[in-house]
């Protein structure tokens, strides 16, 4: 299917707006509605494994060799604190988006 | 040569949609179309259909089953009236914006409250801008005829659009009137079957539908829909011509009747056109030219040839069975004069609303009618154009 951006005309964009691939979601980055987000403290995390379940999203990548957490991804981490509210190490510190 | 039967309106579109044997019939019950999908599960009960039946809890859930269906790739029915199509709301923009040509039987009834069963056009009117084709009837034939000729409106690649086919609730829905029924094999020929394009069960091509269409899109998906629309007109009468071809009977727009050298005409639609030409008969009978233009394809609004067809006259009247509660006249009424407007025609048009909450509409009702317009013609004056007739009010 051909690129269809905000500057496509109407007639060359499908009818009520179906997208003809699979996977999509992934090129629709939620993660600019955030106002907070969380900063991953790698020296305090002992991997417990306790906040990537949490997260709605799928912003805490694991590590599919090691099994350990990654820093967030935050293209999708809307900042919802969920995964700080979890931590029981204080491994994760919710900041404003601007500091 | 067709099969001679005598069916009720709900009889009418329920055998239609048996010819039809859509994929999905999903539909939940309410006075006046009742019957159409009682009718309907009988025959996925008899086997007389392949369809699924979908008995569903509400109207919403009704108009999303058939979305579910159409995006699936499937062909998908419904039927209801008033609040019916009330609950329906949400979903009825859903289907037209996601461009299913789903085709629903509606039996117009008044939208309560205070409650009442009986028609008008107040459900139909509360949807006329949610992008579906819009087709009224008569009587049970064309009420018949209008649902075998709307998958192939609908579904048509330059179109793409969902379509109602509208009745007059009991006026025609419960009366029995003879009727002339197409071939079983003949409707399946013309109806023909249905291979979008597009569909979620196409599994050589997944894709989304319905995704979240922001400030940078939602409006060329609408300018989209408002060309489908208009493409619908070509499409509409292409498949009257091939309708004609096999039924002989002839549909466009609308139907002039004793029109083009009618001095004064009513604009209306659906049974009321009916009684309509019993009074413009007598009064041919009397030397009166009166005339009448029954509007059959409400949506997409054939503005330049209606406008045309109404141009010579010298005083006209447009029939509203709903009322808008706007201080400004009728939808059909603001239709017509808007279209006379742009097309720099100018007519002295009044409006009518009438029938409201099923109230009975009389030949001398009507007759009224045509003697106010004689007058109009004569003096030129209009005075008010927002009238009503069969309303009961206090002796002035």
């Amino acid at each position: 299917m051909t690129e269809i951006n905000a500057n496509t005309p109407m007639e060359k964009m499908t009818p009520g707006g179906d997208i003809y691939t699979a996977g999509n979601a992934r090129e629709f980055k939620t993660g600019d509605w955030r106002s907070v987000k969380p900063v991953f403290l790698s020296e305090k995390c002992k991997q417990c494994g306790l906040c990537f379940p949490v997260c709605p999203d799928d912003a805490i990548p694991v590590n599919k060799e090691t099994l350990q957490r990654e820093d967030f991804n935050y293209d999708y981490c809307k900042g919802c604190g969920v995964c700080a509210k979890t931590c029981p190490f204080g491994a994760i510190e919710m900041r404003k988006e601007d500091d | 040569m067709g099969i001679r039967e005598r069916l009720s309106g709900n009889e009418a579109a329920a055998t239609a949609m048996k010819q039809i044997n859509p994929d999905v019939v999903a539909a939940y019950p309410i006075t006046p179309s009742t019957e159409i999908p009682q009718y309907f599960s009988t025959f996925v009960a008899n086997g007389s259909v392949d369809s699924d039946f979908v008995a569903v809890e509400s109207e919403h859930s009704a108009m999303s089953a058939c979305i579910g269906a159409e995006a699936a790739g499937a062909r998908a029915m419904t039927a209801t009236s008033a609040n019916g199509l009330s609950l329906m709301w949400e979903m009825i923009y859903i289907a037209s914006s996601l461009r299913l040509p789903i085709v629903l039987s509606l039996v117009n009834r008044a939208v309560s409250g205070p409650l009442n069963i009986h028609n008008d056009h107040s459900d139909a009117m509360g949807v006329r801008d949610a992008g579906w084709i819009m087709l009224f009837s008569e009587n049970n034939q064309e009420a018949y005829d209008n649902t075998l000729m709307a998958h192939r409106i609908a579904e048509h690649k330059d179109v793409m659009l969902p379509l109602m086919v509208c009745q007059d609730g009991f006026i025609t829905s419960h009366s029995i009137e003879n009727i002339e029924l197409v071939e079983d094999d003949k409707v399946k020929e013309f109806v023909g079957e249905y291979h979008p394009e597009h569909y979620l069960l196409n599994r050589d091509e997944p894709i989304a539908v319905g995704p979240l269409d922001v400030q940078s899109y939602l409006f060329e998906h609408k300018a989209q829909q408002a060309q489908a629309m208009e493409n619908a007109k070509k499409v509409i009468l292409e498949v009257a011509e091939d309708f004609e071809k096999m039924t002989g009977r002839k549909y466009g727009f609308f139907e002039k009747y004793k029109l083009d050298d009618a001095e004064v005409a009513i604009v209306c639609m659906n049974s009321t056109a009916g009684t309509t030409k019993f009074v413009v008969d007598n009064l041919r009978e009397q030397g009166i030219k009166a005339g009448l233009l029954k509007l059959r394809v409400f949506r997409p609004f054939p503005v330049n040839e209606i406008a045309k067809a109404l141009s010579h006259l010298k005083a006209m009247a447009i029939l509203d069975k709903a009322s808008s509660l706007n201080a400004a006249g009728g939808a059909l009424y603001e239709d017509v004069t808007s279209a006379m407007y742009v097309n720099n025609f100018h007519v002295p048009a009044v409006n009518y609303v009438y029938g409201i909450g099923g109230r009975d509409t009389r030949a001398d009702e009507i007759e009224g009618v045509y003697k106010d317009l004689l007058e109009i013609a004569k003096t030129g004056n209009i005075d008010n154009p927002y009238r009503y007739f069969g309303l009961r009010r206090e002796a002035k």
